[in-house]
Formats: structure tokens, sequence, C-alpha cells
């Protein structure tokens, strides 16, 4: 590991960047893999074009993947990155500004010629201009010296140049200490059938890491020791993998065949991708042609007795409307996963955003509720996957779980839950004791009706979108009858708020300061509050994941604070639900709309201009 | 609250609920002949789902003592494809009507024949809106003057066999709501059949599009411009039953037996298994005769059975017997 002795660093966040095609994501898996393994804690964030391969060399066309490790706690990918991975001019142009003078940036002088850096959109050859003067500047010719690593064995220009990828991670690996053994390790299953590509890929990353080395570019290596975690087994699972997870624990623990019904879309395919790898647990994957087929699909599985889901992101959940509303009337156990993106219509497909929560929560035609929860992080996925199922399955409810593209495709360690550990989930199924059974009577405590489905005889009954009698669930236009309907239906999605857990608070439990944020936002939030409680302001942070009802105690924590600042991805929807909800608090308003994660310092800024106001 | 028996007849088929159709609407017959088809299926009442879109046609559920679902506008399709694959034992119907199948539902339909889903379909088609008081449907006749269109339509319509063996369908059978004995024997045969089989049913809407079908289901025409098609049989029709059709070129033609120097031997004999849709496809566009019956019933695949296959297959060769082996499995690290 060279002669130069190793600094130990707390933690460090390192951005991978470069064209769509130069395997970036790939990359940045493999430096978040090796870590995990090593035992850091980790968040990441990538970060690519909507376009599959937007034009070569110009600023749209690069994807970037942003990982975070630390010895310490960390929750977030990091505002600025400590190490910037330069690929080429664009890239270089794309993350500048984010990057703090006197850090390091690794560029790829190859791909920094007149043409690169006037497509990319410098005015002048940025190596020359002065503008990185201030940086620790490494610059490696990584596409020529990946060449002539890789003369000889027999490799296609292409491939030589599909390998310089992994050059760079060689070097990167050096400056923190890394071992390759686990990137050896992916590169021979993914390349086991061509042993040439795999030979290059392999010269390429231990050229790379011999490379920085030699070079004294840097000044020594460093390393980033394993987090004080919770003893248990670990895994690193990105958010899309750990929802499709929870829907397989949560049909195992309540002995239900899984079906899902899904439209590819942008971000939300993966979890379809995830649950089709997994039909062996009996998961019945059926890609349908439309959005709305996707969710009736799922409807009709209900009907007939599965633990029935479907996967979407905003505009799908607009074409999904009408059914949820079908689902609503008739009563039916039913998930809609919405992993938000920027909007509205087509919007930012692969950015971020949580300005769906209206649209979750009111986007249909009558009086129709529905419970919606949401996921905190990649690994709270599973959790609320988990929990989206229990609901659905015990209150006989459909249910709208919200992740949004930044949980969705980033990654975390999780500690790996076994199924016994979970809670048990109960369908609220008709049981034999049952005397004269009615399609639309309903247990005294929660009002969910009992589910009883084709293949069950003496239970044949009908069911629609027409309004329902009270009792036999026969058509019904009684008018008093519709009234007490719409009550009884809300009353049920309320009375789950009887069986969630309650508002907890991180920080202070009572004080000046209460943030008030939900879902994807945690971690940054977190972070925030934890950095501001230093101050001699007492701040907390209550973080929802149940929306839909809120948890019974939500109105107890806010009392307990002087202001509540409610900060989220979105023009404020939350909060304007908050007030709605819950009137009797005064509520201040903290929104961001770029289709990008807090940064932790924007919000300690927003929290102590808070603290400060009179 | 069990029925043990299979002795069933049309009458456990009836639901408590009173039958809302406009008098002398085409759906009572079509009701009853679905009624009489169930006891000769062979399957118990809790197998039975019947499926909806909107429309007049689409309360048929609630009318049938079995499981049922009234569902929303166009989807209904989908629906039943998701209630088939939870439970590929049940046997699926699909009630619909011109404009829940073939407008706003047009999509779901196709791909539910694409894939060859095993659900039953019969389609009611009375060239109208009934249940929106009359506007013209995808099957409105050219010109026609409805509530939507007071100066005639302007759009070309849809037939529905083209459009069923277009997307590759299977079986596409056609019937009249005045034949109650032939509707109910192409229902037992479509249950038969494993895959999407399609029955459009020729209804009379009575209040909105009286008598569109009576050139065809009059008393006095009947025989001479309807041809009921068996497989196997010759293609005869007509009062006298001297009526057939041949092949001209590539067109069927209407000729009569005993003239010039034409036998029942050069009359064409109805194959519906033929694989080769072209023949079938040329019987469901004729327009005079009209011609019914099962046109076409060819064995295939169905995706549900496909689906049932695969999972078992997996299933059989995966090394994850229980979720837990799925969590633990891949790279993974122990904090201690």
């Amino acid at each position: 590991m060279g002669t130069t002795a190793i600094k130990e660093v707390d933690k460090v966040v390192i951005k991978f960047a470069g064209d769509s095609g130069d395997g970036m994501q790939l990359t940045g898996t493999q430096f978040t893999g090796t870590s995990a393994l090593l035992g850091n804690d980790i968040a990441t964030f990538p970060d690519y074009p909507a376009e599959i391969r937007a034009p070569q060399g110009t600023v749209a066309g690069v994807s970037g993947f942003q990982v975070h490790i630390g010895h310490a706690h960390i929750h977030t990918p990091g505002d600025n990155p400590d190490v910037l991975v330069a690929m080429n001019a664009a890239a270089l142009k794309a993350n500048l500004r984010d990057v703090a003078k006197g850090k390091t940036i690794i560029i790829d002088t190859d791909n920094f010629k007149r043409k690169d850096w006037e497509k990319a959109g410098f005015e002048e050859d940025p190596l020359t201009s002065g503008i990185l003067r201030e940086y620790n500047l490494v610059e490696a010719p990584i596409t020529s010296l990946t060449r002539t690593a890789l003369e000889g064995i027999g490799l296609d220009n292409k491939s030589v140049l599909r390998s310089k990828n992994m050059f760079a991670l060689g070097m990167v690996y050096w400056m923190f200490s890394r071992p390759l053994d686990y990137t050896e390790r992916f590169l021979k299953g993914k390349f086991g059938s061509k042993p040439e590509v795999l030979e290059g890929n392999i010269k390429a990353l231990k050229a790379g890491f011999n490379y920085a080395d030699t070079i004294e570019a840097f000044s020594s290596a460093s390393t980033v020791l394993p987090a004080d975690m919770e003893p248990g087994l670990y895994k690193n699972v990105m958010g899309n993998e750990a929802t499709a997870w929870g829907f397989l624990a949560a049909a195992e623990k309540a002995g239900k065949e899984l079906f899902l019904g899904s439209y590819p879309i942008t971000p939300a395919s993966d979890i379809l991708h995830e649950l089709a790898k997994h039909r062996h647990f009996g998961a019945k994957v059926f890609q349908a042609e439309d959005e709305i087929a996707g969710i009736t699909s799922a409807i009709g599985a209900a009907f007939a007795g599965d633990l029935a889901i479907t996967t979407t992101s905003g505009p799908g959940l607009a074409l999904k409307g009408e059914a949820l509303g079908l689902a609503v009337m008739t009563e039916l156990p039913l998930v809609v996963v919405d992993v938000q993106r920027g909007g509205p219509s087509t919007g930012l497909p692969t950015k971020t955003e949580q300005s769906d929560l209206m649209q979750a929560l009111y986007g249909r035609n009558g009086e129709s509720p529905v419970a919606v929860v949401a996921a905190k992080s990649p690994a709270d996925c599973f959790n609320m996957a988990y929990r989206a199922a229990k609901i659905a399955l015990e209150h006989m409810t459909p249910v709208i779980l919200l992740t949004d593209g930044y949980v969705a495709n980033g990654s975390q360690p999780w500690k790996i839950q076994r199924t016994k550990e979970l809670e048990a989930i109960t369908p609220h199924q008709v049981e034999e004791s049952m005397q004269n059974w009615q399609p639309y009577e309903r247990n005294t405590d929660t009002l969910a009706r009992y589910w009883a489905y084709p293949g069950m005889a003496g239970y044949e009954h009908r069911v629609g979108g027409l309004e329902k009698d009270e009792l036999t669930g026969n058509v019904s236009y009684t008018p008093e009858n519709h009234e007490k309907m719409v009550h009884t239906r809300a009353e049920k999605v309320q009375r789950i708020a009887n069986y969630i857990p309650e508002l907890s608070v991180d920080g202070a439990s009572e004080g000046d300061l209460l943030v008030v944020g939900w879902g994807g936002t945690y971690g940054s939030l977190l972070t925030a509050v934890n950095q501001c409680s230093g101050n001699a302001k007492k701040v907390g942070l209550a973080h929802f994941s149940f929306i839909k009802p809120l948890p019974a105690n939500t109105a107890e924590v806010f009392a307990k604070f002087k202001k509540i600042l409610v900060c989220e991805l979105n023009n404020g929807q939350f909060v304007n639900y908050l007030r709605g909800e819950l009137p009797q608090f005064s509520y201040q308003s903290y929104t961001k709309t770029q289709g990008l994660p807090f940064r932790v310092v924007e919000l300690t800024h927003a929290i102590n201009k808070t603290l400060e106001e009179k | 609250m069990t029925v043990e028996t299979l002795e069933y007849t049309a009458k456990d088929f009836s639901s408590d609920q009173e039958v809302k159709w406009c008098p002398g609407c085409g759906d009572y017959a079509i009701l009853k002949a679905v009624q009489k088809a169930m006891p000769l299926i062979g399957r118990k009442k809790e197998e039975i789902v019947f499926v909806s879109g909107i429309g007049c046609s689409s309360r048929f559920p609630y009318y049938m003592d079995t499981y049922g679902f009234h569902s929303i506008h166009g989807r209904a399709p989908a629906l039943a494809t998701g209630v088939k694959l939870a439970n590929p034992d049940l046997s699926v119907w699909q009630i619909t009507g011109d404009g829940d199948a073939l407008a706003i539902g047009g999509n779901h339909f196709i791909h539910l024949i694409r894939r060859n889903v095993d659900i039953n379909v019969l389609l009611f088609n009375n060239r109208i809106y009934g249940l929106t008081k009359g506007q013209f449907s995808p099957t409105t006749n050219l010109g026609q003057k409805t509530k939507s269109s007071p100066q005639g339509t302007i759009d070309n319509p849809f037939n529905p066999g083209e459009l069923v063996l277009g997307a590759n369908g299977y079986f596409f059978a056609r019937a009249t709501d005045t034949n109650a004995k032939a509707m109910t024997e192409i229902f037992v045969e479509a249950e038969k059949h494993r895959g999407a089989s399609i029955i459009e049913i020729m209804q009379n809407c009575v209040i909105f599009n009286k008598d569109i079908y009576a050139d065809y289901t009059g008393k006095e025409v009947k025989l001479d411009h309807q041809l009921h098609v068996e497989h196997g049989k010759p293609m005869i029709f007509g009062k006298e039953s001297n009526k057939g059709l041949v092949l001209n070129g590539f067109k069927l033609e209407v000729v009569t037996i005993g003239e010039n120097g034409i036998t029942e031997k050069d009359i064409l004999v109805h194959n519906a298994k033929e694989e080769d849709a072209t023949l079938h496809m040329m019987l469901a566009k004729l327009q005079m005769p009209i011609v019914t019956g099962i046109i076409r019933s060819v064995k295939s695949d169905t995706f549900d059975q496909r689906m049932k296959v695969q999972v078992e297959e997996v299933e059989r060769k995966s090394p994850f017997k229980s979720v837990d082996d799925l969590l633990v499995s891949g790279e993974t690290w122990e904090i201690k």
C-alpha cells in the first residue's frame, strides 16, 4: 500500500461523474459495495439524465454517482464532494460549483481537448484558465493509460474505452485504502463468459490502483474506519429493491400470494424488475398494457384473494385515480406505490420531488379516503412496504406508499431483518363461525369489512363501483345510506391511527423549534437538526412515516414547541395538509423544488433563521 | 352456507336482485341463455366470476348468483385478468358492450386477446350507447343519426370480429339475442375453449336503436340473411337450404345450389379449427348473409397457464425456499 502513512478520516464524499455511457453508476455502486463490506456507514445518490444516451460530451449527458462513507453515522449522500472524479470536461462543468476550494478533483486529461471543453460550455481551457488553481487537481490521462495497460490482450477499441471507469475506480480505491477483491468478484460474475473483457477490466482496475500509488499527486492514502453500527448482519440495499422485498415478506407472513400489476415508469420500474426475479416465491408479476390495467388487474387479484400491489410514479398515479376510487368503494386490500419524481406532467423523470402528496391524499373523484404512508430512507422502504401491506390486509383499504427518486435509487446499509422478527399480518377474512355473513358487515373496532373471495363456497357476492348498501353491499341510492357510507369509509381510514406507532421526536422533545418533515428527506433533516442542536436553542425533529391518518399523538408533540417549521421538497403540500388537520398550530414552511434533495447547509440556514426570527 | 350439489338448474344462478333493464331489451334473453348455460359447464357456483365494465350490459353481474364485479368503464378485461391470474382455477366471464369494449376499453380488449387469457367475453353489441341515452358507438353504422350525430356519423365503424382476429384471437363466435338455443350452446363451447373466447352478441336496444338488426333477425328474413356455421359442415343457408358460400378468387361468394351447375360438394366446409385465420376473417366481415356460430376455435397456450408453469418452474429451481433466504443472500457483513 505504498510507503506513505495512511491517514484516518471520519467521513468522505466522493462523486464519480462522466458521460452517461461511461459506467459511472457501476463505478459508484462498486465503491459503495466495497466500503459497505468494510463496515462503513453509507449513503448514495445516483444522478443521471432521463435520456439513455444524451449527446456525448455535453452537460446534459452527464451521469453522476455520489457516495458518502463514514466512520461516523451519516444520513445523507453529502452536500459537497471531497473528491470529484471527472471523466470529461462536461462532468467537470456540471459539478465544479459543488466542490469546495481545496478539495480533490481527478480529471481524465484525455477528454479535455479544445473540442471537449467547448462542447461542455467552457469559454477557455479549464486546465489553464486558472479556475482550478485552488483545488488539489490530479491530472491523469486515464483513457490513454487504460489503452496502454490493455495493449495486447486482444480487446477491441470500444471495449478498451469501456474499461477506463475501472482505472478511475482503481485510483480511488488506492486513495481510500480499499481492497480490490469485492470488485474482482463482481467482474468475474458479470464477465465470466467473456474472458478477455474480464481480463481487461481487472487489468484496468489494478493499473489505476498502481498508478495512484506511483504518482506523487496524492500526499497520502486515507481510510475511513468502520462505523459504530449496531451488531447484526448487514447488506447494502437500494430503496426500490427494499420495497420489493418488503412485499415478499408481507405476502409470506400473511400467507397470501403476491400479485403485482404494473406498467414500466421511471423511477419505479426497478420494483417491477426485482419482483419479476422472484417468481419462485409464487409472485405473479404482470406487466400490463398501461397504468390503468396495472391497477385494475391488481384490484381483480385482490378480489380473488391475493396480496395485490401496483407500482408507479406521479403521472401513473394520475391515470390510476379512477380505479383507486373503485378500490375505495369495494373496500379491497391494495397497495399503490408511487415513487415520486418532479412534475407536473412528464416533469423531471429522473429527479426527485415530494410533490405527489396532495394527489395521493385527494386525487380522486368523490369523498375517497385512502391511507397514505411514506418511506424515509432506502432501507426504510422495506419496513414501509411491509407496513403498507399489513394495513391494507387488516383494514381492507387501499394504501398509497410514497417513496421518491432519491430514496428509490439511493442505497444504504441495512441491518437484515428476519421475517420472524416482523409483526404478524392477519388478513381480515371471513371466519367459519360467522352467521349470515353480509358482504359489508364490519369489524366494530376497525370498521373493516370481511374479505370473502371466489373459491369460498357460500360467500358468493357482487361488488362494484356503485354506492353500496351499508350491510348487504347491494346497489343503493338511498340518500341517508350514501351519507353514512361516506362517513364510514372516512372513519375506517381514521381508525388506522389506533394501530400505527406514535410519532417520535429526534433531538429535543420540547423547546424552541420543531422541524417537521415526511418521507425521503429524513436523512438531511436529521443531520441538520443534529448540527443545530449545539445551539442554546432546543430543536427537535418530528418526521412522519404515517400521513393519513396522522399518528394519534401528533398534536401532543406539536404542542411542546414554540415554533414549527415544515420542510419538504414541493411547494408546501404537507404544511397545508397539517393546517387543515391541526389548525390550532401555527406553521412555517421551508420548501425546495429543484429536483434535488435538501442540502444540509440549506436546512441549517433555514432552521437558524427561524430560530432568530421573533 | 354450502351448496354441495352440482345438480344446478338455471334458477340457481339467478340472484335476489330485481333485473332493471328496459322492457323488451335483448339483455333479458342473454341473461336467460347464460343462466341456462351455467349448469352445463360443470363448475361449482363459487368458482364462477362475472366481471363487467360500465354500460347497460355491465349491470349483468348483479343478476347472477355467483361471484361478481361491476367495475369501471372499459377496464373489465384487465380486472378479469387479475382475477384469473390470482386463481387460474376459476371460470371467469366478462360482460361488456360495444362502447365499453371497443371505445374506452379498446386497449384492454385487444391485449386480453393478444395474451390469450382464459376468459369468456360476452360482447353485447347494440351499436349504440344506451346508458348515456343514445349517442353513437364505435359500431354504429356510418351516417346514422343519433343524439350526438344529428347530421349522421362520419366515423367508420369497427367490426368486432375483425378486431378479435386482428389481435390474433383464437376463439370468435357471433350470436343473436333472438336465438337463445344457439347462445347457450356457444357459451358452453366458449367455456370449454382454453383462452380468450370472444362472443359478439347482436343485441337489440329497444329504446335507442330499435330493430337495428331487423334485417338479420326478422322472422321473414332470418333464414336468408343469416348463415349459422358449424365446424365440419358445409356453409349452407336459406329458407330452402339451397344457398351456400364458395371462394371466388380471394372473395367469398353466395351461390345457389342447383344453379350454374353448383352442387352441395362445391360449397365450402367450415373449419373453425384452421390456424390460418384468413377465411375466418372473411366470414367475420361478411355482411350479407351475416355469419353466426363459432367462426374460429383454435387450440393454443393460454397466458394464465404459461404464468403458472413459469412460477412453478422457477420455484423448483430456486435456491431460495423462504424470504429469509433471499434477505441474507448476496454480499453481507457481520457487525459484532
